[in-house]
């Protein structure tokens, strides 16, 4: 069962090296991870998500506890959370092909960035599973290049960590 | 206004410091200026990995924070395998790395390594200091850090130009550190069910590791045993919480520790882990432990609690606090007929005759003779490998200590924790126990022991091999491989070339009379044991 782990860390150097390094060292796999300073300017959120039993996100957890410049650490069950991905997708487009695509775009609810002679570039922020679908559905018309953030979380409802 | 490196040596000061083992080199060379201008004392060792384990064998015996201090580049790379020994052993300790001028950072110029991010995996905590002006506050930090909750390494890694850079220190009273804070008192709740559970025992046993000298609770533990009622065994790394002899100990657990201990613990009901992390050569089959009995975990660091071994009761929190607490409920278990059953089986496996074997001392006798003869406080660093196992198992132990690496087993950890013991307790009568192998890790460092005039009194059993390897691979593999210590120097010839005296012994018949004057010497001594390269830690 997926886990997001949410930690409040130092805003100071080294911290995400510490905290990758943890990862790899004790063997915890990461899904995704994601970093961005908080409304506080000295602290970071560091944004986790796993997919690992209770024992192995039990240690993840006290082991990020361990280290010094972690402040606060918080795991929250996939189903009490909001987890969104964002994709950016490149494909080939032509005259012929152009209104297919936009057919796709417009039941998935992506978007439109970019536009050139022989390609189109779309966008699509939702679950993990539908950001998949997108690309799956993309994928007949020669996908160029894509760019995908990993999954972000917050808590549902009025709790915050 | 003073240097940089002044403010890091009056911080030291203030920590309450007296003594720094260390290397020269350049980019350390401020702060060398600094502390020559000190009272704090300084040891030179001969290889910087030495002046972690003297900096540890010195924690070990003083109950403070050991301190070792390199120059960058090769003197920090060198000093890893100290810091990583450290870690794992859990020993409250400040390394000091020089580093490059702070704007050259990161070209690869010369004698430049990132120390932090190389010690990152086995380090509690590390610095590099940007600014000058940090050091006081980071120097506190740093020392709290090493010396609170799971105590271990911490480096701090200094710039030469921030040594140089004129400051005006300023010295905190206090630590804030909003990340960092190790309970101290266990949970009152968990506290009663530990009590609870105790009684309800039929057959408890505690199993002490390292964490019982870490919190200086020896007394609490044996106080605890005593009044339940309860049988102790040990991990290696918790040997002499009780004496040898002490009627509730009955012995070392593992797959290199006494069988009375093993049945112990694999017939109890009630197993409480205090200050032992159980690791694999502790506890075999931790899954079985889970099964078959309930079990207590007593820690300073709740990531240990559940890491390895299910547990019913955890309580994190100081041991010595923990054990306190606990007696405050005065459990007790109606067990003298559990305590009887091993008792019996301790004092055979005891008294067992040791066997003759066809060439050589019996390095087990030798360590009953040692244990005979040394003062009660002694202390005795014991190294790696088969020497280690026959300490272990034969050597009987009274009040003293006995310091090795049960962490990372670091050959040629002996001889230096030993240098490091004496400096911090000179009126202890120090012993080494090391093989011939591990001995040619570190005698290099005879001359920094010379230098100190340490009277340190080194045990070799010289067998011609890394015995334990080549008792392995003969066991399990195709055969000895690389392992013959050909081209190793002739030892007294060596003890002489540092001006030290020497003996040796041939036989188990000569072994006391050669303890014996080995005791009676004045000064550093080597008794060189001839064991013979067939001898296995079965025999
Ligand atoms: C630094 C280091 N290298 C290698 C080992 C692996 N090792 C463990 S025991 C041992 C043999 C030790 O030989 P010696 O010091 O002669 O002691 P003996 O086993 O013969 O008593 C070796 C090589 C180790 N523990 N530490």
């Amino acid at each position: 069962m997926k886990k997001i782990i949410s930690v409040l860390v130092e805003n100071q150097a080294g911290v995400l090296n510490r905290i990758t390094g943890l990862f790899s060292r004790r063997a915890f796999n990461i899904e995704s991870l994601a970093v961005g300073v908080t409304d506080d300017k000295n602290m970071s959120r560091i944004t986790i998500i796993v997919d690992s039993g209770n024992n192995v996100v039990e240690q993840v957890e006290k082991q990020l506890n361990k280290l010094v410049d972690v402040i606060k650490v918080r795991t929250i069950e996939e189903n009490h959370m909001i987890g969104r991905e964002l994709i950016l997708i490149k494909v080939s487009a032509n005259t012929r092909t152009r209104q297919d695509i936009l057919n796709v775009c417009q039941i998935m609810g992506g978007k439109i960035d970019d536009v050139s002679p022989t390609s189109m570039t779309l966008e699509l922020s939702d679950t993990t599973e539908k950001v998949d679908l997108f690309e799956e559905l993309l994928r007949p018309f020669s996908i160029l290049e894509v760019a995908r953030t990993g999954l972000v979380a917050l808590q549902k409802g009025h709790g915050a960590i | 206004m003073v240097k940089g490196a002044q403010a890091l040596i009056e911080s030291l000061r203030r920590e309450g410091v007296t003594h720094v083992f260390g290397y020269a080199g350049a980019t350390i060379c401020e702060a060398a200026d600094a502390l020559a201008a000190s009272d704090i004392g300084y040891t030179l060792v001969r290889t910087e990995q030495n002046a972690g384990h003297m900096a540890s064998g010195y924690a070990r015996m003083s109950g403070k924070v050991g301190v070792c201090m390199v120059t960058s580049g090769p003197g920090a790379t060198n000093l890893i395998t100290g810091i990583a020994t450290a870690y794992m052993d859990s020993i409250p300790m400040v390394a000091i790395t020089g580093q490059v001028e702070s704007h050259l950072l990161g070209r690869d110029i010369f004698q430049e390594v990132d120390i932090t991010g190389a010690v990152a995996p086995f380090i509690k905590h590390s610095y590099l200091v940007k600014d000058a002006r940090e050091i006081p506050r980071i120097v506190k930090e740093a020392f709290h850090i090493a010396s609170t909750g799971r105590q271990g390494p911490v480096l701090i890694d200094i710039p030469s130009d921030i040594q140089k850079k004129e400051i005006d220190p300023i010295y905190p009273e206090t630590v804030d550190l909003r990340g960092y804070k190790p309970s101290y008192k266990g949970n009152v709740v968990q506290i009663r069910r530990v009590a609870d559970a105790i009684e309800e025992a039929k057959r408890p046993v505690i199993c002490a590791g390292g964490g019982i000298f870490s919190a200086g609770a020896r007394d609490e533990l044996r106080a605890l045993a005593e009044s339940a009622g309860i049988p102790v065994v040990t991990t290696m790394m918790g040997l002499g919480v009780l004496a040898t002899d002490h009627p509730l100990n009955m012995g070392m657990i593992g797959s290199f520790g006494n069988i009375c201990a093993n049945k112990a613990l694999a017939k109890s009901d009630l197993l409480i882990l205090a200050g032992a992390r159980v690791a694999n050569r502790a506890i075999l089959s931790p899954t079985e432990i889970g099964r078959r009995m309930r079990t207590i975990h007593l820690d300073v660091d709740p990531a240990e609690i559940g890491k390895n071994v299910s547990t019913n009761i955890p309580v994190v929190g100081d041991i010595r606090c923990i054990l306190r607490q606990i007696m405050e409920h005065g459990p007790h278990v109606d067990s003298q007929d559990w305590i009887d059953a091993l008792q019996e089986k301790r004092k055979g496996e005891l008294a067992a005759e040791l066997p003759r074997l066809k060439a050589g001392v019996h390095p087990g006798k030798v360590m009953k003779s040692l244990g005979l003869q040394m003062d009660e406080d002694a202390c005795v660093c014991v190294d790696v490998g088969q020497n280690q196992i026959w300490a272990c198992r034969y050597l009987p132990l009274h009040g003293g200590r006995f310091l090795t690496t049960g962490g990372l087993g670091t050959m040629g950890y002996a001889l230096p924790a030993a240098i490091g013991a004496k400096v911090a307790c000179p009126d202890c009568q120090t012993i080494v126990v090391c093989g011939d192998g591990g001995f040619q890790m570190a005698f290099n460092e005879l001359a920094t022991l010379v230098s100190q005039g340490s009277d340190v009194k080194i045990v070799l059993l010289e067998n011609h091999v890394l015995g334990l390897v080549n008792e392995i691979q003969k066991k399990s593999y195709s055969g000895p491989f690389g392992v013959n210590l050909d081209g190793s120097p002739d030892f007294e010839l060596l003890a002489r070339a540092y001006g030290i005296a020497f003996g040796r012994v041939e036989d188990d018949d000569h072994i006391d009379e050669a303890v014996e004057r080995m005791f009676a010497h004045e000064g550093p001594y080597i008794l060189c044991c001839s064991v013979d390269a067939d001898t296995t830690t079965g025999d």
